[in-house]
This record gives C-alpha cells, structure tokens and sequence, in this order.
C-alpha cells in the first residue's frame, strides 16, 4: 500500500504492512463502562489510578485511554496508531517512530520538546506534562513490551466482554466487516479508523456517530496520509537545492563577469586616452 | 535638554521594567515549567512564541538575505551603504529566534538532538537545520565588522574571499526555510480555518519574508537614521519603497487568486470571527500600504515610506498570528490568549534586540563604511523626522 508518492523511503514514517501488524478492535456495542481497561493501562504504563482518575472523561499526560460514556453509549479513546503516522513524520529528532509490529513508539530520550506531534495528531492524542521542567510527550503506545513477549496489550487483557479485543489488523478488520454484516441495525455502518487518514491501528464499532465522542469526521480529517502533504513539499527539495543554488551561482557570475570587463574597458578607454 | 533626558530616562525605564517582569518571567520557566508560565495547553501547545517569536522573528530578519542578495549577487550598488545594519539586524534576529526557542522548547538542553537524530520527512528538522546553517552564514556575515573593530585585516581579506559563497549559501538557505515555515501548516488541514489553510502556504510565507525584509529595512533604516543623527540617502528609501510596492501587488493578487481559486472569495466579506481578524489583516498588509505606495510622493520620502512600511509589517505579523493562532481556535473550540509572562518573556526578547542593536552600532563600525560613501553623496541626504516616541526606542543603551 503507497500512499505516498514518493522516491524517498518511508520506512521511517510508516512500519511494514498495515496487513500483518497488531491491531486492536473496540466494539463499543459489547462495552459496558467498567473501566477495567483505563486502570489495567495506568497500571502498565505505572500510572496513578483512583476514583478520582477514573472519574476524568479526558486524555492526559496520565490518562492515555478513556472510556467517554453518554446516555449509555460508551466510546473508548486511545491512540489510533495511524499507518502513516502525522506525529511520527513531523518530529524532528524521530523521537515517534512506528515499529513493524504497529505500535506508534516514542523514545524520550531523543525527544526535544518542540510539541509538533501535538499539533499535527488530526485525533489530539499526544498530550504533554506541562507542569514538569524535564516534559515528556504521553500518549498509548500500544504495549510494544507484551506484544514482543507474544503477549495482549493490557487493556485488551483485561476487558471482560471482549469489546476490546487485540490481534491481526487484517484479520480484525474482516471481523468488523462481518460484525457489520451480521446485526446492520446494531451500528452505524462505518468503521472508524479503517480509511481515516490512510487507515490506523486502531478500529472502532459504535451504534452512535463516532462524532459524538469528539472523533473527527473522516470528510474533515479526509483519507489522505497526512505526511502527505508535507511530503509533497518535502520531497521537491532533493531537486530544488541544487537547481536553485546553480541558478544564484550562474547569476554571480555573470554579473560579476560584467564588472570585470566594465573595469577593465573603462581602463582600457583611460589609457587610449592618455596616448 | 531635561525634556531629551525625561525622554531618555522614559525608555531606560521602560527597558528595565522589560526585563526584570521578563527575568521573573524565565524564573518561572524554568523553576516551574511551561504550564506555569504560558496559557499553552494539550488543545493549544504552540502559542505565542512559535506564532510571533519564530514565526514573525525570522520574517522580519529577511532583509540579510535580501539586500546581501541584491548588492552580491545582482550588483545593486546603490544598495551597498545599507548592507551592514541590515545584516547585523538579520544576525541578532536569528540569535534572538534561538533565544526564544530555549524558551519554547520543552528540553530546550537537548536542543543539539537535530543534530545527530535525523527525521528527513520533518519540515521542522529542515527549518532548524538551515536555521542553524544559516545563523552561522549571517555570523561570518556579520564578523567583518567585529574583525574591523580591532583591526584585524588578515581575516577580514579571508571572509571578503568567501563572501560570495556565504551569499548563495545566505539566499539558498533562506528560500528553504523561510518557505518551509509556511509548509510547517500543511499537515493540519483539517484544523485550521480555510482562509489559512491553503497548499500555497509556502509560497506565501516566502513572499511575505520578501515584503518584510523590504519594509524592515525601510523601517530600520528610517529608524536607525533618526536615532543616531544620521543622514539618510534618499534614493535607497525610494529602491526600497519602489520594490515594496510592487511585491505587494504580487502577494495581493495571488492571495486573491488563492481565495478566488478556492471559492473563498464571498466568504471573506461575511462578517465571522476569523473574517474580522482576516480584515484587520488584509487592510493592515495590503490596503494601507498600497494605497500610500502607490503615490510617487510617499515612495520618495523616508517618513510617510516609514508609515507604510510598518503597517505592512504590522499586517504580516497579524497574518502570521492567524496563521499559528486564530485559525486553530473554531477546531480547538476555545480562545488562546497569552498569559503575561509569556508575553513578558516575547517582549524581553524584543526589548534584548534593540538593546543589542543599539550596542552594536556604539561599538561596531556598523555604520562607519557608509559614512565615506555618505560624504561623497551629501548632497543627496535628506532629513528625517519619524515620531520620537518609536524612533528613541535603539537609544536606549546611551
């Protein structure tokens, strides 16, 4: 799958095939609002978990899923893990790169604090922890350690009516399109995350517009790879710096060229003259 | 002269006021963070600095690039006498942007991290590499005058070698980040208003960087010719002026044709938040200064030039405000308003670049080269009256 139409190598921005990377799909039909999921993930990422916490209904540099709920409909927010992901081409020191397995990773070490990502994620997913003087960018990173131990994620382990459940993008991408199929009166008939901009990691069911919970509608966010955008900007510059530079050099010299001859014409007049 | 000295005094005052409210203001920043000392949140994590101290801070030092380009590369003599000043205020701008990105910037200490972990695809790794590339060319650029000062002809004959090469470099570098801070907004499409979001973002921030270095240069020049008692050759004002104006009209019609292209044109007259802040804009940037341009009489004097030349730098800042700010507030859904330390610590940077300016010019011979070209076309000098209260402002060091 090319999204980007480019000589340049991806491979940086996007991971392997979207086909065989670890995915996950949340039925919001199957939740029932427990929560198990928020406090198994604040558990991994070794995040505080109270009442009080539970109680957030927002993303945060502590919360990095949340089960929003509205007249008993529930919708979970977590990092879609976008197959080109915006956060991950804009950085500039590649601190967000996204692994072969699917994960959207972030390596803190390398991160300098420019808040880009934030501002490019067409879902705000990556948050920041304004109030420390050494910030860290926070968000999902889809458990990278359990699933190289051939392991769930946490959220998905934990959920007990399977409304959160993990494996092979591809294969739960048909299992969303069965769903579908299967009980039509029970969703809206889209789902979430499979064309949103160039498709994601992340897939999600629900029997109300996924709007509702504050996800960008997909003629808003388009199904475009965003990278591809800047990319198209980006890629003219391997042709445009020498062409550009060539053109400025060839001027230098021609009117620098033009200065010697005036010179030395204005010379030569001055001699002839004095004979 | 009690009354020149309360004035003195006013600044003097005012500089000090600057930066103890912009020291507290770092203390803050650094001993609290950036939650503490910015409105900066998850919804808006680019605020004031990266829309005026970055964004309108390497616009408005376009004239290095510009006027080295036109007396280098294009032989534009006449421009020669105004070369250094502008250079120096290209110089401090990109330092002061630097200054300004330790305070932005989350891990400002791992700020050399560009240099060795490399994202090609980033729009913003390329604007700080040649940000960096470029800083250093406006330093050799700007070392002749250091060398000068204490007599150093060995190396000075050495930069003078290489000048050209620092030139084309200077331009090359500048065409690549100046454009692609524009391209900066290209991969939020869906957040920001239309009137901003457009794919020709690049090219406009580039032609706006053109249009600011002219009309800074005007400024400076005015400016700088008042403050220090200078004599100022008319006829670099009305080569400016006349350039201003035509790059002006450029940037009018393609902004026009942008909105016409993408059927935006009626939008803009229906009154809307983003419509008024896109109307204080447009009349800013291109009604004001057209109108005044387009008269022979403002194109030839310093003054009313100087009159123009700021309204347009006011309307282009405006539009870069809009730009990294007003078009994100509809998606976001609330209102971004910079807490005052953060505006503190913008006005700081500003207030460090005049005082800088100002130093520079007392103890550098920024202005000295000119003065010999300057006797030979006395005759040509004109005197300059711009309002006190604006032009006493590089004095401040006195």
């Amino acid at each position: 799958m090319q999204f980007i139409p480019t000589d340049m190598d991806m491979s940086a921005v996007s991971g392997a095939e979207i086909s065989m990377s670890k995915a996950i799909l949340y039925d919001a039909t199957l939740c029932i609002g427990c929560k198990q999921c928020e406090g198994a993930c604040a558990q991994q990422n070794k995040l505080p978990y109270d009442d009080r916490v539970a109680a957030e209904a927002v993303q945060s540099e502590h919360k990095f899923t949340v089960v929003l709920s509205q007249n008993d409909k529930f919708m979970r927010r977590l990092c879609q893990h976008c197959e080109h992901p915006a956060c991950a081409s804009v950085c500039p020191v590649g601190a967000l790169h996204k692994t072969e397995a699917g994960p959207v990773v972030y390596d803190v070490w390398k991160c300098i604090g420019c808040r880009y990502c934030m501002m490019a994620c067409a879902f705000s997913v990556p948050k920041y922890e304004w109030g420390s003087l050494n910030p860290r960018v926070r968000k999902c990173i889809m458990c990278p350690d359990r699933i190289a131990e051939g392991k769930q994620t946490a959220c998905a382990e934990a959920c007990p009516t399977g409304a959160t459940k993990f494996g092979e993008h591809d294969s739960l991408l048909e299992e969303a399109k069965q769903r579908l199929r299967d009980n039509p009166g029970n969703y809206v008939p889209h789902i979430y995350g499979m064309n949103e901009v160039g498709g994601t990691n992340v897939l999600l069911l629900s029997s109300v517009p996924f709007e509702q919970f504050g996800l960008p509608k997909i003629d808003r966010i388009g199904e475009v790879a965003l990278p591809e955008y800047t990319g198209r900007v980006m890629n003219l510059m391997p042709d445009f710096i020498p062409l550009w530079a060539l053109v400025l050099g060839g001027v230098y010299w021609v009117t620098n060229r033009r200065k010697e001859v005036a010179e030395v014409e204005a010379q030569e007049k001055a001699l002839r003259g004095v004979r | 002269m009690t009354i020149m000295n309360i004035k003195v005094t006013f600044w003097r005052v005012l500089f000090v006021v600057i930066m103890v409210l912009g020291l507290y203001s770092s203390y803050v920043r650094y001993l609290h963070g950036l939650g503490a000392v910015s409105n900066m949140t998850d919804q808006f994590p680019w605020g004031l600095w990266i829309g005026f101290d970055c964004l309108c801070g390497i616009m408005l030092a376009a004239g290095g690039f510009l006027v080295t380009g036109a007396v280098y590369i294009f032989h534009v003599e006449r421009l020669h006498a105004i070369v250094r000043p502008t250079i120096l205020t290209a110089f401090l701008g990109y330092v002061l942007f630097i200054v300004g990105l330790l305070f932005d910037l989350g891990r400002p200490w791992f700020i050399w991290h560009q240099l060795i972990y490399i994202n090609l695809h980033s729009v913003m790794f390329e604007v700080g590499t040649c940000v960096m590339t470029y800083t250093a060319v406006l330093f050799f650029e700007f070392l002749p005058n250091v060398l000068e000062r204490f007599h150093l002809q060995a190396p000075i004959r050495w930069v003078k070698k290489f000048y050209p090469v620092l030139v084309v470099l200077g331009i090359l570098l500048s065409t690549l980040h100046q454009s692609s801070l524009g391209s900066l907004f290209l991969i939020f499409p869906e957040k920001m208003h239309p009137f901003w979001y457009t794919p020709a973002q690049p090219f406009f921030f580039f032609i706006s960087a053109i249009i600011c270095g002219l009309a800074m240069t005007i400024f400076e020049s005015t400016l700088s010719a008042r403050a220090f008692g200078r004599g100022l050759e008319r006829s670099v004002i009305t080569e400016l002026a006349g350039a201003l104006y035509v790059t002006l009209w450029v940037m009018a019609l393609l902004r026009l044709q942008d909105y016409v292209h993408r059927k935006l044109f009626m939008d803009i007259f229906k009154p809307s938040y983003e419509a008024y802040f896109l109307w204080v804009e447009l009349i800013l940037a291109f009604v004001i200064p057209l109108a005044m341009l387009s008269f022979k009489k403002v194109r030839t004097d310093p003054n009313l030039a100087y009159l123009a030349s700021l309204s347009a730098i006011l309307g282009f800042v405006t539009n870069r405000l809009n730009v990294a700010m007003t078009s994100m507030e509809t998606w976001v859904g609330h209102h971004y308003i910079p807490k005052w330390t953060e505006t503190m610590i913008t006005l700081m940077i500003c207030a460090m670049g005049f005082f800088l300016f100002s130093m520079a010019v007392k103890y550098l011979p920024i202005f000295e080269e000119e003065h010999h070209e300057a006797a030979a076309a006395a005759t040509d000098e004109v005197k300059v009256t711009v309002p006190p209260l604006i032009a006493e402002e590089p004095s401040l060091a006195d």
